[in-house]
């Protein structure tokens, strides 16, 4: 009996037995056969917007506008370090950026790759999207970390990291040029759905990639489309723009979208649907109306909230001066390390919906402002500007000061040089606390002037992350001087 | 001629019966049970005549008067008898477990343990009855050589890890365990049911091929024995258990004073101006850990058998509340088991094992950041458990009163335990079935077949709380719940021909397949809103709220091997043995291009003392020489990693509502291949003064090429590290492992009363990386605060030591800072009273390339020393265990200014010449918190792991209740250990090769007080 088990099992059990199909799973390899795969791909490549807080929050600790904050000198290192330019290429919060931004890159390269793959009704409008959103995360890697590697439309493979070398800073800028050309011409004005990628967006962002790129007169062009297209508009209340009433309003040319109704945790800040940055940048054990508490990081300095003019209606929105707050609604909250007295308010958690989910610091559903008119206003009124034309430059610039002011009575005159340097303040009171000013200072030259502790020739860039010298096994060399 | 033969035998046995006769009778006892011992062979020495006990065990025989009568049963100390006068005599034979003619389970069939060649560890019922595990890993602890077993946490029901010849694995390093011949699961069985343990820790386990490479080990469980009548046996113990370590921690003043100077330093106002009236405060340690907490066990058996048909039936149950949390912290365990074999027909027997295994359990978070005794040791003592309504306190997490900068992970503990609800609930069933077939003389056909098939649900209720902006507060109530289903077979079919030609050349040959499926699925979901927020209503059913996510997920999975394998095993006159094996295995965890391995080993013996030259020792009776060289296999990875999937999160909000779309989670490796053993041991098996004293040992070298490795950190580039994504399976490195292994033991016995044993055992073990081809030259791992990796896998060093900065004591004064260069890179300039960290490469500057080797958590030995002794009635046993040179991190301190201490902190630098070890305290900014070597910390141990006193009742006493035996017993398991580690239990571990030297606050082992008997019927 026995016997005849072994003769049946061993005739009927060739090889075959071990090549089973893998059940309920999908192969990536074998993916891109239908209009849903392409936009479920895409919804990958979107999910790391959510992983660009921490470009904005430290961008903004970078910059001569906060303070790191937090608990004590020694909470969240990596932020304190940036904060006062002692930064080295052993600093995690660094490498986040690095990672994210890369898993956002390759995302958008894995829908590229196959892009010639299924063809379907409307494809162009998602292969125009992934470019785009490849350009965003490029856009905000060589701000960040200047040349890296680029692959092109394919995803990187291991072992690239020892042999495809960083591209130039230029190279990348050309890259993300490219991609948005491209996508202009397949983008809808408006987005299939709000969030998503539109025409306007892209010409934005390629006018932002100009700006960077020292080509003004691509600059002007492209911004000045978005400008004449009527699509946008500044919005009369400059404090709307940041309330949940305001989200994906006129002013707005692309904002990543985040919702509260998800849960998150520490483990994986990465995967949280909720804004990380506001719950750090909250006051410590707020009570009070309107706000909720936080973990007080990325506190504006003395410096920072005294840029406003007089009459300027911007100055309550951004500043959230916690003595006159409390003289007026009794609120309280606890001073963290550094604590100046003032809060981000533009980006400090509000009060809470019924299906907010835990961990609530961590869930807050502010959406986050990328792109907004008023950018773009003064990003044309800086390329024209730069390229002799100050009469559009003022009229630009002069229309965002018209809102923040609620009168024509506060218009800019200047020209030239002045004009330039007045372009530059304003968008330091127009955007504050939005995560620019760090890297508007570099491309303009003037953080060593700026930003106490910035070492000219080495602190333009962040160091590239200590672990991927060490994979990159000598083919990329670390930036200047760290 | 043969009429002839017959007449003057018949002639001479009638001459003998001219001699003075004497008849004698009595019967067959077995010393350990009480019962009688039917078939024991009696014969009269220097005479051919032989009879057996009946089926009493009762015997009766007319020999001349001063005859020697031999009594002697397989498997039991053989006795004589000198017979003078008729009279009626009991005979007590004693179970002989160490004999060499003992067989010992090798694999796809048994050898006897004097013709062994490969290096085997075995533990006898006797050791398990010994040390009352409450799980049966903990009987190998000490017992072996070669194997160190570490537990997870002191928690009722934890896990805990067996290696086997040290950490060779970067993926799972855990024994393959088969029970009766079928995969299984240690954690399932009544540790009675087992009749021995065997450990094939070389080449020898090259029959199990690629799922031998870390070792094997083979449970054997008790079966009846034929002709036997019925026996119960009945084992009780109660316990009481309680923490076995507590650490000594500031008190509420000590606590307020190291604050303020902690301020000052700072630059910062003092937070107690007044610390007068302080006191002492909470001992949180006293408020979480509970005293006489209970542990139950109750087991029964009943085993006999007729000529044809044995049977073992056992039942037992076990329960165990935890020394944290009481009930919340729970374990029970039912087990049911049948054991029967039949012999159908002379040539066919059947034989069969099935276990139903019932568990229970109730944990809390163990190990981590945020655990209870993490809450524990770092709340201060300033607070009190309990406001003045009654409430828990709420620990602050900022605010201006003194001592409330406590961040947002510390909660008090005892809130914790009180909102922490689950329950896990596993059944189980298991066995084989199997039948020997002797298809034609000497060849004989095995099928079996074993299975594993269970469910398991899991339930947690997330209570909504608040602990005041922490972490851990749950706006919304819900419940998780899931149900897994896990399913494998083993299938066996073997031929086994065994030959022996004139007496002299013995040959086995073995060959066969084995077909191993496993399969299942997993199913989990999530509800919100439980009605009255309460425990009880925490079930997905009664919840009223959804959330616009995905809330429910699953799994399922099918992996498979196919194996074919022969052996063949030659022996001449049992002095030169050999024995070789090869076996061909695929599997489904790698990709078609790889699914296909062959793995030949071979093991040798030589028994110098059979030898004609040697003649005859009567001190040193029996040496032999053993080696063995094999190859082995381990495909003990995540499923599928050779293929990537669209399994990573892909979340985004897109028209305001949450929208999942597919992106790739692991990153795929599709060259992937066998992780590769190459084992090598020596040894030499000596045995001393008539096998009172036998000494085993050896010496062995097993490489891992090809090491697996899980979750390789690899380049940012890769996208690996978005929501979702993992790092990819690879085979990036080698591992060696080099030890020395010496196992003594001595027994005897001192006139009738008293006989004793001592057994000692000794490992020496050295691990090296030598080999990660990753680019980098190593691979990181385990954390160090929060986001440090603290640990490396790196040539020329141990697998997962530690790499930090070294430290070079505290600066004293500014001289000494200024003289020293600068660690301004580390994140701060350093101050007098802060820590000195070597310029390892001597550059002049301290920067992230002096970090360096400052220890791992490799034992460099670890021994274990057991006595057993017995007089009279009485029966003696400790077992202790010890671990040389094994380090750990000290990571169950939260870097924030508030928090309390451990009271070393008290010997801290508070100006010059006032401490070399411990750096001043600050809340400004500093580097001491750096990882570096003052963070590690010799967790060298000695453990008297287990004292027993037992007392057996003599049985005249108690023969006419029908009990043939009563034994009572107390003991004490983990009375001691003896460490100069600071934290709860030197001898934890997480179990990950990369991170098993970090302690989160491991939860210590419980000491227990135990009180117990045995019957038997």
């Amino acid at each position: 009996m026995a016997l005849s088990v072994i003769t049946a099992s061993t005739v009927s059990c060739s090889d075959e037995y071990t090549q089973r199909d893998i059940v309920y799973n999908i192969a990536s390899e074998n993916y891109f056969n239908s209009e849903d795969d392409y936009y479920n791909a895409l919804v990958a490549a979107y999910d790391l917007m959510h992983a660009t807080y921490p470009n904005v929050i430290l961008g903004e600790i970078a910059s001569d506008n906060t303070l790191a904050g937090g608990e004590s000198a020694n909470d969240v290192i990596g932020w304190q370090q940036v904060d006062q330019m002692i930064h080295t290429p052993v600093n995690s919060n660094i490498r986040d950026i690095w990672n994210w931004m890369f898993a956002g890159v390759n995302r958008a390269n894995y829908i590229l790759e196959f892009k010639d793959k299924t063809d379907f009704e409307g494809k162009e409008q998602i292969i125009a999207e992934a470019r785009f959103l490849r350009a965003y995360y490029h856009f905000e890697l060589v701000k960040w970390f200047g040349g890296i590697p680029l692959k092109g439309d394919a995803r990187f493979q291991l072992g690239d990291e020892t042999s495809i070398p960083r591209s130039s800073v230029p190279e990348v800028y050309a890259s993300i040029q490219e991609d948005l050309l491209l996508a202009i011409e397949d983008l809808s004005t408006q987005a299939p759905q709000v969030g998503r990628a539109t025409k306007g967006a892209a010409q934005a962002l390629l006018g932002k990639a100009y700006l960077y790129d020292e080509k003004y007169s691509e600059a002007a062009t492209v911004l000045e489309q978005v400008i004449t297209s009527g699509n946008y508009m500044l919005v009369d209340d400059y404090n709307s723009i940041f309330e949940f009433e305001g989200e994906n309003g006129p002013g707005s040319i692309f904002e990543v979208q985040y919702t509260e109704i998800q849960g998150a945790s520490f483990d994986c800040l990465q995967c949280s649907e909720g804004n990380v940055a506001v719950g750090f940048s909250g006051p410590r054990n707020y009570d009070g109306p309107l706000f909720t508490s936080g973990f007080s990081f990325n506190l504006p300095t003395e410096e920072g909230a005294s840029i406003f003019e007089e009459d300027d209606l911007r100055e309550d929105v951004a500043i959230l001066d916690m003595e006159e707050w409390n003289a007026e609604t009794g609120a309280t909250y606890t001073p963290g390390y550094n604590d100046t007295g003032y809060f981000n308010r533009k980006y400090i958690p509000r009060k809470r919906g019924e299906n907010a989910a835990g961990d609530l610091n961590l869930t807050n559903p502010n959406n986050y402002r990328a792109i907004r008119y008023a950018d773009v206003l003064l990003m044309a009124a800086e390329a024209f500007n730069k390229i002799g034309n100050d009469v559009k430059a003022r009229e630009y610039l002069n229309e965002v000061r018209r809102r923040a002011f609620g009168d024509n009575d506060h218009d800019i005159t200047a020209s030239g040089e002045t004009l330039f340097s007045f372009i530059q303040e304003e968008r330091r009171r127009e955007l504050f606390g939005e995560g620019h000013r760090f890297f508007d200072l570099v491309r303009t030259g003037r953080a060593a002037q700026e930003i106490e502790g910035f070492t000219p020739g080495k602190n333009e860039v962040f160091p590239i992350p200590l672990e991927e010298i060490e994979f990159a096994n000598g083919n990329w060399e670390q930036n200047p001087q760290y | 001629m043969k009429s002839k033969l017959f007449l003057i035998a018949f002639a001479f046995i009638s001459a003998i019966c001219y001699a003075q006769e004497v008849t004698v009778s009595g019967q067959v006892n077995e010393a350990a049970t009480g019962l009688s011992m039917p078939g024991v062979n009696i014969n009269v020495k220097g005479t051919a005549t032989n009879i057996v006990t009946d089926i009493d065990g009762k015997f009766s025989l007319a020999v001349p008067s001063g005859s020697t009568l031999v009594f002697s049963f397989i498997g039991f100390n053989t006795q004589e008898k000198v017979v003078t006068s008729s009279e009626n005599i009991t005979i007590t034979l004693t179970e002989n477990i160490q004999t060499l003619d003992e067989v010992v389970v090798i694999g796809y069939g048994t050898q006897k343990k004097r013709d062994i060649t490969g290096a085997v560890g075995i533990v006898d019922s006797e050791t398990i009855e010994d040390m009352h595990p409450v799980k049966i890993e903990q009987a190998l602890q000490g017992t072996v050589t070669g194997v160190n077993i570490t537990s997870q946490s002191g928690a009722p029901g934890a896990g805990l890890d067996i290696r086997i010849r040290g950490i060779a694995s970067n993926g799972d390093a855990s024994p393959l365990v088969l029970i009766d011949g079928y995969i299984g699961q240690l954690s399932d069985l009544n540790p009675n049911d087992i009749e021995s343990i065997t450990v094939l820790k070389d080449a020898q386990a090259g029959i199990y091929g690629t799922a031998g490479a870390n070792g094997v080990v083979l449970v054997t469980t008790k079966k009846g024995r034929k002709n036997r009548k019925l026996e119960i046996n009945y084992n009780a113990y109660i316990g009481m258990q309680e923490t076995s370590r507590k650490l000594p921690l500031l008190n509420a003043t000590e606590y307020a004073l190291l604050l303020n100077e902690s301020y000052a330093n700072g630059g910062q106002a003092i937070p107690f101006p007044d610390v007068s009236g302080l006191g002492v405060g909470t001992d949180w340690q006293e408020e979480v850990f509970d005293s006489g907490v209970p542990i139950i066990s109750h087991d029964i058996s009943f085993r006999g058998g007729s000529d044809k048909i044995t049977y073992s039936i056992s039942a037992s149950n076990i329960d165990q509340d935890g020394i944290v949390g009481g009930s919340k912290s729970h374990f029970d365990r039912n087990t049911a088991r049948i054991g029967m074999t039949a012999d159908l027909r002379d040539n066919l027997k059947l034989n069969t094992n099935v276990i139903y295994t019932d568990l229970n359990r109730q944990s809390f978070n163990e190990n981590v950041l945020g655990s209870v005794l993490f809450n524990a040791i770092n709340t201060p003592a300033i607070y009190s458990p309990f406001d003045e309504n009654g409430d828990f306190t709420q620990l602050p997490i900022g605010g201006t009163g003194p001592g409330s900068n406590l961040g947002i992970e510390i909660i008090n503990p005892l809130a914790q335990i009180a909102n922490t609800f689950n329950d896990y609930d596993l059944r189980r069933f298991s066995g084989t079935f199997g039948a020997d077939y002797e298809v034609v003389k000497d060849l004989t056909a095995t099928a079996r077949i074993g299975f594993n098939t269970s469910n398991a649900n899991g339930r947690t209720f997330n209570k909504e709380v608040s602990y005041g902006g922490k972490v851990f507060d749950n706006v919304r109530s819900s419940v998780n719940q899931n149900a897994i289903n896990d399913n494998d077979y083993t299938f066996d079919a073997y031929l086994t021909y065994v030959k022996s030609i004139n007496e002299a050349h013995n040959f086995t040959g073995t060959l066969g397949t084995t077909i191993f499926k496993t399969f299942g699925e997993g199913l989990f979901a999530t509800g919100f809103d439980v009605p009255n927020n309460s425990w009880e209503f925490a079930d997905i059913s009664l919840t009223t709220g959804f959330l616009d996510a995905k809330t429910a997920s699953s799994y399922k999975y099918d992996e498979r091997r196919l194996s074919y394998f022969g052996r063949l095993q030659y022996d001449y006159k049992g002095k030169y043995l050999l024995s070789a094996m090869l076996r061909r295995d695929s599997s489904t965890r790698f990709g078609p291009n790889n699914r296909v391995a062959y793995f030949p080993s071979v093991t040798g013996g030589w028994v110098i003392s059979e030898e004609g030259f040697y003649g005859t020792n009567n001190i040193l009776n029996r040496i032999k020489l053993r080696a063995s060289y094999g190859l082995l296999g381990n495909d003990r990875i995540g499923d599928n990693a050779y293929v990537g999937l669209l399994n990573g999160e892909a979340t985004y909000v897109l028209d305001g509502a949450l929208v999942n779309g597919f992106a790739i989670g692991r990153l795929p490796n599709p060259d992937l291949v066998w992780e590769e053993s190459e084992k090598f041991d020596v040894g030499l098996d000596l045995n001393f003064l008539n096998n009172k004293i036998d000494v085993v040992m050896d010496y062995f070298i097993d490489k891992k090429n090809d090491l697996l490795i899980t979750n390789i950190p690899v380049s940012g580039i890769l996208g690996t590290y978005g929501p979702g994504g993992q790092n990819p399976t690879a085979n990036a490195g080698s591992v060696e492992n080099r030890g020395f292994e010496l196992g003594i033991n001595y027994r005897d016995q001192i006139g009738d009363d008293f006989t004793y044993s001592i057994g000692y055992n000794v490992t020496f073990l050295r691990n090296e990386v030598t080999k990660v081809n990753n680019g980098t030259g190593f691979v990181e791992g385990g954390l160090f605060g929060l986001s440090t990796s603290a640990t490396r896998m790196e040539v020329g060093e141990p697998l997962g030591y530690f790499y930090g900065y070294q430290m070079d004591g505290i600066f004293q004064n500014q001289e000494e800072v200024n003289a020293h260069p600068s660690q301004a890179e580390l994140g701060a300039e350093a101050q007098p009273g802060d820590i000195r960290f070597v310029d390892v490469n001597g550059d002049g500057e301290i920067t992230p390339d002096d970090r360096t080797n400052i220890g791992d958590p490799i034992p460099d030995a670890v021994m274990g020393l057991n006595l057993q002794f017995t007089y009279k009635g009485f029966d003696f046993a400790a077992y202790t265990f010890a671990s040389l040179g094994n380090d750990m991190v000290r990571n169950y301190e939260r870097t924030v200014t508030d928090v309390n201490r451990h009271s070393y902190i008290l010997d801290r630098w508070t100006g010059e010449g006032t401490s070399n070890s411990v750096p001043r305290v600050t809340t400004g900014a500093t580097t001491n918190n750096v990882f570096s070597s003052y963070f590690v910390e010799d967790a060298s141990y000695l453990r008297i792991q287990n004292v027993q006193l037992g007392y057996t009742v003599n049985p005249d006493f108690i023969q006419k209740s029908g009990v043939t035996k009563l034994r009572i017993y107390a003991g004490v398991n983990n009375l001691y250990t003896f460490t100069e580690y600071k934290g709860y239990d030197p001898g934890a571990s997480s179990g990950a090769p990369l991170a098993s030297g970090i302690d989160y606050g491991f939860y210590p082992v419980p000491r227990t007080y135990l009180f117990g008997l045995n019957v038997n019927f």
